[in-house]
């Protein structure tokens, strides 16, 4: 459909447009062509009507010839071609109606004062077409730099939803091959430790597989996951990592996105304590109040070893995903001092989930 | 006829994790001709072990806190045959492969341990590959060194790569100044150089590259050079070359 027909307005827009050039031709026609301003307007009227008309057919031609693509002098000929016939065309339809004109007593010999303004009427013709293809033109760069934008929305999002899915699926290849070499070296010292952790390993990937098929899960659900996954590091790593927890005042019902927590827990681990030949402690806290829940995690370390990653992929991971599901509601601050590296998450609850 | 007695091998275990080692020593103790010196728990360690007790043999975690597996090869150079081993790092695994490094991948199985020790054994003697460069194709593409890691003696010292402020060619070593003081360092300026991120480090003149960050003005000085200015009052010759690759840093952050 012409783009300047719907919405109807637009269309109102266009025939305000013509107004200043109709006055340009009547005012051409009435003073230097000696018509008067009578004459000349009982004919421009029709014939402007007529023309705005024919010139939105300039829209087929310039969508058949694109200014990409195609030789410029071939889509200059086309124009010009255009141009000419439509106002030859014009111009025998301004005779006609001249003609017809002056069979009436009041425009008596119109047709014969007209005559002579013809090739005035065919110049204002070719020029009108030629700003009309021009304005189509302009158009049609719009509407495909509107497109082009539309598209890359689309395909950013598109690429977001296969990330968050792959985040979702995805278990840490060095956390897994890590847990079955610390399972391996059990297997002759501890046995019993050994089967434990296997079974550990097992519940851990049952869960994330699990959980990635869900919009949402209760709190309780990622804690036993998240409590799964730090009892396996803590085999790995032993008394270097120390685990604290204060969530008493948000009811573990409370729903959010699956595995939310986990990325950064699991950062928390492998950016913070994994890099401390000491070890340290990974602390997690929260508490809801106005209907809005505030969870912290935090850890201890090595500002000198562990580059500032506050765009890391796990990190923007979960600010991508709490802005998916929140939008401007969900805040998630990145802090560090005094070697502590602190994520703050704050969003608001969510009470329609929380009924079923 | 007898067999010739093995030579007697004498290795080193450095990983973090208590258990890996545990998997390493089993594994060896099948192997009377290698004696275990120490075990390390972290590179410090490692580094401190290998001058005290220079062994032949080296099983070198990767993943380790504050000192990688790279680092403590950086450190303690490129004479000690080394059996590199890590859980999953493409990158690391397949700078391995391109430098012929011998590796281990956890869990640890028996095979490819009996695998990698006959090669280590066989190539004992020979060089390994320079560290830095064996640890920049293990760098994953477009991330940059974080920290330069120095040796003066026993001591191991971290510089922050943003607390550098220039580096300075010294025949085969490099100069490093950081906070008021020098480092010196076993590596040329152009392997170093290449393992720093180009929109912050310039090599501004051949002997030297400078922290973008630290330059506080460019001064001419005699008919084709300059001079550049840090922020702790050093000056640093800047060649015809070296200016026109500030320039092009300047025009990017403008």
């Amino acid at each position: 459909m012409h783009p300047l027909l719907t919405p109807i307005n637009r269309y109102g827009f266009y025939l305000l447009a013509w107004t200043p050039l109709a006055g340009i031709l009547d005012y051409l026609l009435a003073v230097p062509g000696h018509l008067g301003w009578l004459d000349a307007t009982v004919l421009v009227l029709p014939l402007c009507l007529i023309y705005q008309f024919v010139c939105l057919s300039a829209w087929y031609m310039c969508k058949a010839a694109p200014l990409r693509g195609g030789s410029f002098l071939r889509i200059r000929l086309t124009h010009l071609v255009a141009a000419v016939v439509i106002s030859l065309l014009w111009i025998e339809f301004a005779r006609l109606l001249a003609y017809v004109l002056s069979e009436t007593a009041p425009f008596r010999g119109l047709d014969e004062r007209f005559a002579p303004q013809v090739p005035v009427l065919f110049g204002v013709g070719f020029l009108f077409y030629l700003l009309s293809v021009a304005a189509h033109y302009v158009i049609l760069a719009i509407e495909e730099s509107r497109q082009a934008e539309a598209r890359a929305l689309e395909t950013s999002i598109l690429a977001r939803d296969a990330e968050l899915k792959a985040l979702k699926a995805q278990v840490n290849p060095h956390f897994l091959f890590n847990s079955l070499n610390s399972i391996s070296a059990l297997t002759s010292v501890d046995p019993v430790k050994a089967r434990e952790m296997c079974i550990l390993l097992a519940e851990f990937l049952r869960m994330t597989l699990g959980l990635g098929e869900k919009t949402s899960v209760p709190l309780l659900e990622e804690l036993s996951l998240l409590h799964r996954y730090l009892a396996i590091e803590k085999v790995r790593f032993g008394s270097r990592l120390l685990m604290e927890e204060d969530l008493q005042q948000i009811s573990s019902s409370l729903q959010l996105p699956p595995l939310l927590l986990q990325p950064l827990i699991e950062n928390a681990v492998t950016h913070g304590i994994a890099n401390l030949p000491e070890g340290g402690t990974v602390r997690l806290s929260g508490h809801s109040h106005n209907g809005r829940v505030q969870l912290a995690i935090e850890n201890t370390f090595d500002p000198d070893s562990t580059p500032m990653r506050k765009g890391g992929l796990g990190l923007r991971n979960v600010r991508e995903r709490l802005e998916a599901r929140y939008g401007k509601d969900a805040n998630m601050r990145v802090s560090t001092e005094n070697g502590i590296f602190r994520v703050n998450l704050s969003f608001p609850v969510d009470t329609q989930e929380v009924k079923n | 006829m007898s067999k010739t007695p093995e030579k007697k091998i004498t290795a080193l275990v450095v990983d973090d994790e208590d258990l890996a080692r545990l998997v390493l020593r089993e594994l060896i103790q099948t192997h009377p001709e290698i004696e275990v010196l120490a075990e390390c728990g972290n590179g410090f360690e490692a580094v401190k072990a290998v001058a005290e007790h220079k062994p032949n043999l080296i099983f070198l975690d990767v993943q380790m806190p504050r000192l990688s597996g790279f680092d403590v090869l950086e450190l303690i150079g490129t004479d000690t045959a080394v059996i590199f081993v890590t859980a999953y790092d493409q990158y690391a695994m397949r700078a391995f492969e391109v430098h012929a490094v011998d590796y281990l991948l956890k869990p640890v199985g028996r095979d490819r341990f009996e695998a990698a020790l006959e090669r280590a054994k066989s190539r004992m003697g020979e060089k390994l590959p320079p560290a830095p460069d064996l640890a920049a194709a293990a760098r994953p593409p477009k991330q940059f060194l974080e920290r330069i890691v120095v040796r003066d003696g026993s001591r191991v010292t971290l510089i922050p790569v943003r607390k550098l402020d220039y580096a300075e060619a010294q025949d085969d070593y490099v100069a490093l100044a950081s906070e008021g003081k020098k480092h010196l360092k076993q590596q040329t300026i152009a392997s170093l150089e290449a393992c720093l991120d180009p929109e912050q480090f310039v090599r501004v003149h051949r002997s030297y590259v400078v922290n973008f960050e630290k330059v506080v003005r460019i001064e001419p000085y005699g008919k084709d050079s300059r001079l550049a200015i840090l922020s702790d009052g050093a000056r640093l010759p800047v060649s015809k070359a070296g200016y026109a690759r500030l320039k092009i840093l300047l025009d990017q952050r403008s």
